[in-house]
């Protein structure tokens, strides 16, 4: 019997591709030329300068990137990532983190030292809204365009799960447009720079009086739009979307924190701490973030019914001071800037008021569960480990129970990787959820 | 209170002493020689490819075992003394029991080829075969992993993710065919071959060659071949490891022998996991070994319930079984022979080649489910199969079986579709849930083209 006629093999060891090379030296150069703009240098030719080094640098980052789908056939990518430094907390790891940080305490309390920078984006800025950039103009760029060539990689990455392409596709539209576009051209016809895809508690603006005040005294009908907006999203919304289908709808397919973490931070993710500790920490921090958040609402609004008198100028503090620690140290320097050290989701886990109510919605009162399928679990902990959010998703698994996690973004990388296919994220009846 | 003293921490003997104290207040001790904690045994190889480290196959962190009171002894036990009830370790300590159970595992077959005791020659079974594999690999050109079974597949997984070339050879003519039927076998080589692997069918090992320093050099196979190699992965098969009962006269053939309620034939001692022969006189063949990481685990289960009060008869229920062939993932439930003799079978292809349903039907009922890179849910699968459903009705129902991430391709229509080719008959879909009745649209479109 002699049925086994098949095709020549081909080998698909991956090669370091010419094209890698040239991507990553154009990234270089990209990178180079725009900040040595940060001295002046390119007065004359602005616009070229700065279209010319950004694009340079995020077309290498793309070039460097596509090769990857030559990395072999579809499938899980994680050879070696225990390895490498990178991914596994070496010196690579340490010094892009060491990066990360010092960018951001520069961005938030320094600025004057990103001025050269700044200005550079002032060109694409004037395009966009007609005023000059500030700081935040050139984090938005640089973030936007972090989502958008890391979002490639990890659609390559995950070319075998229309799961993960789907989401990752979401989190870079809405970034592009409603965290990018959509604030900035609403700018340049004199409107409110507003963020449609951000609500109470993670954008207080949405809920806090004197910015409601403010945004309802605005002329014309969109600002009206805007107030009602963040509030019917923020109060039925995002408690109706949860309900319907986890918190994931928001932190895997909308917010741009989510976007980042997913793109940029997919590298990290096995960093996360999945002690019993680390859950019991998350869970304080959390939702004392949350509380504190809700108690200043209320307090704002008291005071403002009562016309200032409750607190005078001590709200004044309370707002500038939650904006230092939970606004800037926290969502940006450790968020973003321990990464490499801690996986990308930092600030989602231990920070975010925003993924605290979602998740006690998640929890309490919502049709989404990972359903662990029968006994096939064999414990092997890949589950556990490429969890961004620290859930020990194996000790649920290997005892055929479901997991019904408030932390889950349902980012469904568990599920991917999961090499007997015990896991997957679905929606169903409240009834049951928990046990199988 | 008794003194409950386990031999062995892997699943089977971890399992019990869990189910014990969930049932009890039993004193428990476990005695293990070859790592201080449980640890995943099929995730060794992801530990290898650097997916995990070796601390995150363990499934429970270090201090649940004295929380739960459950005491660790990393040492190996030499003898047994049951009239004393005695089990003396290599330490010298000695430990007395009131019940003991066995769950030593198994020992890789070594079948006695010319130069199996070479250096850069072994199996791959324990922690330290993997360390000793983590040596013996590195700065290699090529590998040769001998034996065609779910182990060799992995091993040359393993060398494929740090890049070494790898040659494998499989005795029989198409890959793991005693057990896959034959579209499943090809589908597996081509994926083999298209992973870059040199696959070998009807070859055998003859001779393994060595060098001056007495480590391998190159293997010679049946057809004369010569391949050259610096390492030679043996993966002939496990055999259960009864080396512990020696002397003590607990029964034993193949591996240590047990009733249905898994004990041997020395009363307070039983055996459970990969080490044990289960003797069920209405059964063909009359005694079975099962190696399995969840055989192991129900069985742990159900020594726990004998011995906190309820004798408790070991049942496996219905078949099922799962692994990943590099990226194919294998999902098995219910019983699908290698070659159908009277059962009929349906088996469907996705034009990818690399995805496939098979379900195994007699006139009467669905008795089986093969999948490759599908995912099917146990639960569903068993109860069908218990319930002695039609195939009708199982194709009426499949997409409720379906366990894909949502957005991925279903294939039930094609399922149908085949089904009333093959058979002449009509099978009446039963109404799909989905959003404005696209997808039986597009079934429909597609049923009709
Ligand atoms: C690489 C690999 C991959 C596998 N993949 C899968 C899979 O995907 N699915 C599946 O179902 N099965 C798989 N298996 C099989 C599965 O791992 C075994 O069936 C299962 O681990 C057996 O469990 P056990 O508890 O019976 O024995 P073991 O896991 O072998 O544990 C027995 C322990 O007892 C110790 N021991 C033995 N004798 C003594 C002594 N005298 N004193 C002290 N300690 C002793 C041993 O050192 C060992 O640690 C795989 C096996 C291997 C090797
Ligand atoms: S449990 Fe799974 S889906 Fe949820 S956050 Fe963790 S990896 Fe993502
Ligand atoms: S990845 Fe899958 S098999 Fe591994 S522990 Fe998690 S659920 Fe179990």
């Amino acid at each position: 019997m002699n049925l086994i006629q098949i095709e020549i093999p081909q080998p698909t060891h991956p090669k370091e591709s010419i094209m890698k090379k040239i991507g990553l030296a154009m990234f270089a150069l990209g990178m180079l030329v725009f900040l040595s703009g940060a001295t002046g240098a390119f007065e004359n030719i602005k616009l070229f300068y700065c279209l010319g080094s950004l694009g340079l640098a995020a077309l290498g980052g793309v070039l460097f990137i596509l090769p990857s789908r030559n990395d072999g056939l579809p499938g899980i990518k994680n050879n070696g990532v225990m390895f490498r430094a990178i991914s596994n907390r070496g010196a690579l790891a340490w010094m892009t983190s060491v990066f990360l940080t010092g960018f951001y305490i520069l961005l938030y309390w320094y600025p004057e030292y990103l001025k050269g920078l700044i200005t550079s984006t002032d060109v694409i800025s004037f395009g966009m809204t007609g005023k000059a950039a500030t700081q935040w103009f050139l984090y938005g760029t640089i973030y936007t365009l972090a989502i958008l060539v890391m979002g490639m990689k990890m659609i390559i990455k995950y070319r075998h799960s229309r799961y993960q392409i789907v989401r990752t596709i979401s989190v870079m539209f809405f970034q592009l447009v409603f965290a990018y576009l959509i604030p900035h051209i609403l700018e340049a016809f004199q409107q409110p720079e507003y963020y449609f895809t951000y609500f109470w508690p993670l954008k207080t603006s949405v809920l806090f009086p004197n910015d409601l005040q403010w945004l309802k005294s605005q002329p014309g009908a969109l600002p009206q739009f805007m107030v009602f907006w963040g509030v019917i999203m923020s109060i039925i919304g995002v408690p109706i979307l949860t309900y319907f289908f986890g918190k994931r709808w928001y932190c895997s397919y909308v917010c741009g924190c989510g976007g980042l973490a997913e793109t940029l931070g997919d590298p990290y993710r096995q960093n996360s701490d999945k002690s019993l500790k680390s859950w019991k920490v998350e869970r304080w921090m959390v939702h004392s973030v949350l509380v504190f958040i809700t108690v200043t609402t209320g307090l704002l609004w008291a005071n403002s019914i009562y016309g200032g008198e409750l607190l005078g100028s001590a709200s004044m503090y309370f707002s500038r001071w939650y904006g230092f620690l939970i606004g800037a140290a926290f969502s940006g320097v450790i968020g973003v800037g321990f990464y490499p050290i801690m996986g990308a989701r930092v600030w989602c886990r231990f920070g975010c008021p925003q993924a605290a109510i979602l998740g006690i919605f998640q929890k309490y009162f919502s049709r989404f569960r990972i359903t662990t399928n029968g006994s096939q679990c064999i414990s092997c902990g890949n589950c556990s480990t490429y969890c961004e959010m620290g859930i020990d998703v194996r000790a649920y698994a290997q005892r055929g129970e479901n997991i019904v996690r408030a932390s889950c973004v349902g980012c469904g990388v568990c599920s991917s990787v999961c090499p007997r296919g015990v896991l997957n994220l679905e929606n169903g009846p409240v009834r049951g959820r928990v046990s199988t | 209170m008794n003194h409950i003293v386990i031999i062995g921490n892997g699943i089977a003997g971890i399992t019990a002493a869990r189910h014990i104290r969930k049932l009890s207040n039993h004193r428990i001790t476990v005695i293990s020689g070859e790592t201080p904690y449980f640890f995943s045994r099929p995730a060794l190889m992801y530990a290898f490819m650097g997916h995990l480290k070796f601390e995150h196959t363990k499934p429970y962190e270090d201090w649940f075992w004295a929380k739960n009171r459950i005491e660790l002894v990393q040492d190996y036990a030499l003898t047994i003394d049951t009239v004393l009830k005695h089990v003396y370790l290599q330490s010298g300590n000695v430990v007395q029991y009131d019940i003991l159970i066995l769950a030593t595992g198994s020992l890789p077959n070594k079948l006695g080829w010319i130069g199996q005791d070479l250096g850069g020659v072994q199996g791959l079974y324990s922690k330290q075969d993997l360390d000793l594999m983590t040596v013996n690999t590195r700065d290699i050109s090529r590998g040769v992993v001998v034996g065609g079974g779910l182990i060799g597949i992995e091993v040359a997984e393993m060398l494929h993710s740090r890049k070494i070339p790898v040659t494998m050879l499989v005795r029989e003519t198409s890959y793991w065919n005693s057990v896959l039927p034959l579209e499943e076998s090809l589908l597996i080589n081509r994926h083999i071959r298209h992973q870059g692997i040199d696959l070998h069918l009807e070859t055998e090992l003859t001779e393994i060659l060595p060098d001056v320093h007495n480590r391998v050099r190159a293997v010679r196979t049946n057809k004369g071949d010569e391949f050259t190699c610096e390492f030679v992965s043996l993966t002939a098969g496990v055999h259960p490891n009864i080396e512990i009962t020696h002397k003590s006269g607990i029964a034993t053939e193949r591996g240590i022998l047990v009733n249905e309620y898994l004990e041997t034939s020395t009363p307070n001692v039983y055996a459970i996991g990969d080490c044990a022969e289960i003797v069920s006189e209405d059964s063909t063949p009359k005694s079975r070994v099962e190696q399995l990481w969840y055989t192991g685990e129900m069985q742990g289960e159900t020594v726990a319930r004998s011995i906190c009060g309820e004798r408790t008869k070991y049942e496996r229920g219905i078949l099922f079984n799962s692994a990943k062939f590099f990226d194919i993932e294998y999902q098995t439930y219910g019983s699908v022979p290698a070659r159908h003799a009277d059962e009929k079978s349906l088996y469907w292809e996705h034009p990818d080649r690399r995805r496939s349903i098979r379900i195994v039907y007699t006139s009467e009922q669905v008795i089986g489910f093969n999948l490759l890179g599908i995912r099917y849910r146990h639960e569903i699968c068993k109860q069908w199969i218990a319930e002695h459903r039609s195939i009708e009705y199982v194709l009426e129902h499949l997409d409720q079986a379906n366990f894909d991430p949502e957005f991925f391709e279903r294939f039930e229509q094609e399922m149908i579709v085949l089904f009333e080719k093959q058979t002449g008959k009509k099978i009446h879909l039963r109404k799909q849930r989905s959003f404005f009745g696209f997808k039986k649209f597009l079934g429909n479109v597609r049923a009709s083209v």
